[in-house]
């Protein structure tokens, strides 16, 4: 790949990378399958919709732009709050509350920014994990306005466009948490795409260099930081609106850790690493956690041990180098 | 009016301490090599159950414990060293933080596997019980052993590290490895061996946490935290920056839930952040 591309300019390059392959229209069209094949199982499906959606925001800081963040729960519960509380008094009306979510995520999101972008290194993981422990902690404080660790009662969502009501079987649920995940993933491809991604990607490599070729780093990284929790809050209201409730873990340190896992594990710095994660990590929850949910970490550690030690670029990362072998012996 | 405040200040002080005996280690081995060990807490909990075990199952008197607790984390520590940490010294801080987070999952797991879910019981013995009341202030009595383990541990760590060759080889490898491999010092062996003290001296505190703090698997990331911040605010590689940041997080966390119990553990965040942005490599750090 890197090969061919360098020989042409680019533009080329990115227009090449931004052609719809026949993978990615299969991959789409697949997600479509639970609605015939597992029609019992469509509230996981939109849960695992949702946990892509946050994973794919992960991925566009920590995997182009190289923020690590231990802390990106935050803006997953500003988002899933303000959708939730937005129902509580009064206003259910679900798209409008996910542009309140995104709203909210967004401007704590842009405040923040400026102090991320500034950082690196160990610095720069200790203030994203304390800004999460900051928000979990004050939302327990305010018991009176979230619930506390009761969690937030009351939220009633009205039908989509007056006409699609949530049901039991999560028919509504998926089909709407599958739409706005699609919507952001072209969002975020478009992003990559670009040459604005393009220069992300400079930016992981070396954030000293990019400035010195023009590029101003500080200021990209605000962007995508701020793009970056616009999306994680839309997550957050999609999952406050498709449970209607909305419970303290939103926010909590275990969220951060495992959408962290999910991205690792499909592979970070690709479009599909957080969606093939999140279909893998959630499925196998809901197969084996069961009753006891603290054993169910013993082999998400094994299996974070694995991926570091054998396979540092995740399970597409390995697929891709298995391909491209197979490829070059043909 | 004197009295609580300086109770609460004795209380935070011996906190403090706990703290410090927790994460110097950690500071240590991160200046040293630059590794983000967040299963750091994870041979602090084990040091913590190796004395539950010894004192509950086997009868051992609390302080024939203690040194089996520092000996088995050290050990434990030492292992994990040579067949997974050392491949990723020159990874990038993303991987060390995904493989030593997945210890501690591991080490979570593990903890409650064996042991449940529950607060471990222990019951110190007599003379460590009660309070001494000096002019009106009662200081419990654990808690002053607390305080003075620790000021006797961080003579000796200072010592040791100032006026041994050991030391000098240590302090020559935090401030420039490469430098330090220059000059023909056995960085990676020196490396090893102040990881297996630095897990130890957090088994021990493991240990002497459980009178104060309780045990139960979740220990593992609820002191990380703290751990962090002590490490994070001190300054890589600073014995001296630790105890600052840990008397300073000790006391404030105890004030803070004394005297605005509403706010939690959100003062200690705050602290945290604020202190980062004023000094990105912590109060004391020389990067």
């Amino acid at each position: 790949m890197t090969a061919a591309a360098a020989a042409t300019s680019p533009h080329a390059w990115l227009q090449a990378q931004a052609r719809w392959n026949r993978t990615e229209i299969a991959f789409w069209l697949a997600t479509l399958l639970p609605f015939w094949l597992f029609p019992d199982y469509l509230v996981l499906a939109s849960q695992i919709a949702i946990t892509a959606l946050f994973a794919l925001s992960l991925d566009l800081i920590l995997g182009y732009a190289g923020i690590v963040s231990l802390g990106h729960a935050a803006f997953f519960g500003l988002g899933a709050y303000t959708a939730g509380l937005a129902a509580k008094y009064g206003w259910g009306e679900p798209l409008t509350g996910l542009m309140l979510g995104a709203l909210a995520a967004g401007i704590v999101g842009y405040a923040a920014s400026f102090i991320i972008a500034r950082f690196r290194h160990l610095a720069l993981i200790m203030i994203t994990l304390g800004m999460g422990l900051l928000l979990a902690e004050l939302a327990n404080s305010l018991h009176w306005l979230t619930g506390g660790t009761d969690g937030l009662q009351g939220v009633k969502m009205w039908p989509i466009f007056n006409k699609f009501r949530f049901d039991l079987y999560g028919t509504t649920a998926y089909s709407y948490s599958l739409i706005v995940l699609f919507l952001c993933f072209l969002v975020a491809r478009r992003i990559i795409n670009s040459p604005f991604g393009l220069s992300l990607r400079g930016i992981r490599e070396n954030p000293l260099r990019m400035p010195a070729l023009g590029a101003s780093s500080r200021a990209h990284l605000r962007k995508i930081y701020t793009i970056s929790a616009v999306l994680a809050g839309i997550a957050g209201a999609l999952l406050a609106q498709t449970t209607e409730t909305v419970s303290l873990e939103v926010l909590g340190f275990q969220r951060s850790a495992d959408v962290l896992v999910i991205l690792i594990l499909g592979g970070a710095g690709r479009l599909y690493g957080g969606l093939v994660g999140a279909i893998i990590f959630m499925v196998a929850r809901d197969q084996f956690s069961g009753n006891t949910p603290q054993f169910w970490y013993f082999w998400i550690g094994a299996l974070l041990i694995a991926v570091v030690m054998f396979l540092p670029n995740g399970i597409l990362g390995g697929l891709a180098k298995l391909s491209s072998a197979w490829r070059s012996r043909a | 009016m004197i009295a609580p405040v300086i109770g609460v200040l004795f209380d935070g002080f011996a906190y403090g301490m706990l703290l410090f005996l927790l994460s110097v280690g950690l500071s240590v081995t991160l200046g040293m090599m630059n590794f983000v060990n967040l299963a750091h807490c994870a041979f602090a909990m084990l040091g913590g159950y190796v004395t539950v075990t010894l004192m509950n199952r086997l009868g051992w008197p609390f302080f024939a414990s203690l040194p089996f607790a520092f000996l088995l984390a050290a050990l434990v520590s030492v292992v994990f060293e040579r067949t997974l940490y050392r491949r990723l010294y020159r990874a990038s801080e993303l991987d060390q933080v995904l493989l030593t987070i997945g210890l501690a999952f591991v080490s979570v797991a593990a903890a409650a596997y064996v042991y449940g879910t529950v607060q471990q019981p222990v019951q110190m013995p007599s003379y460590l019980r009660g309070s001494v009341t000096v002019l009106g202030v009662s200081f419990g009595v654990y808690r002053l052993f607390l305080i003075g383990t620790a000021l006797a541990i961080t003579l000796l760590l200072v010592g040791a590290l100032e006026y041994t060759r050991f030391g000098a080889q240590v302090r020559a490898a935090v401030d420039n490895q490469r430098m330090a491999r220059g000059l023909g010092i056995n960085v990676e062996g020196a490396f090893a061996f102040t990881f297996a003290l630095g897990s130890g001296l957090a088994g021990l505190g493991g240990g002497l946490a459980i009178d104060i703090v309780g045990l139960d698997p979740s220990f593992a990331f609820t002191y990380l935290i703290y751990v962090l911040i002590v490490v994070s605010v001190g300054g890589l590689g600073s014995i001296g920056g630790s105890f600052a940041a840990a008397t300073l997080i000790g006391i404030s966390d105890v004030a803070g839930k004394y005297y605005v119990p509403e706010l939690g553990a959100f003062l200690i965040y705050l602290v945290m952040i604020v202190l980062l942005m004023w000094r990105p490599a912590g109060l004391f750090g020389r990067r």
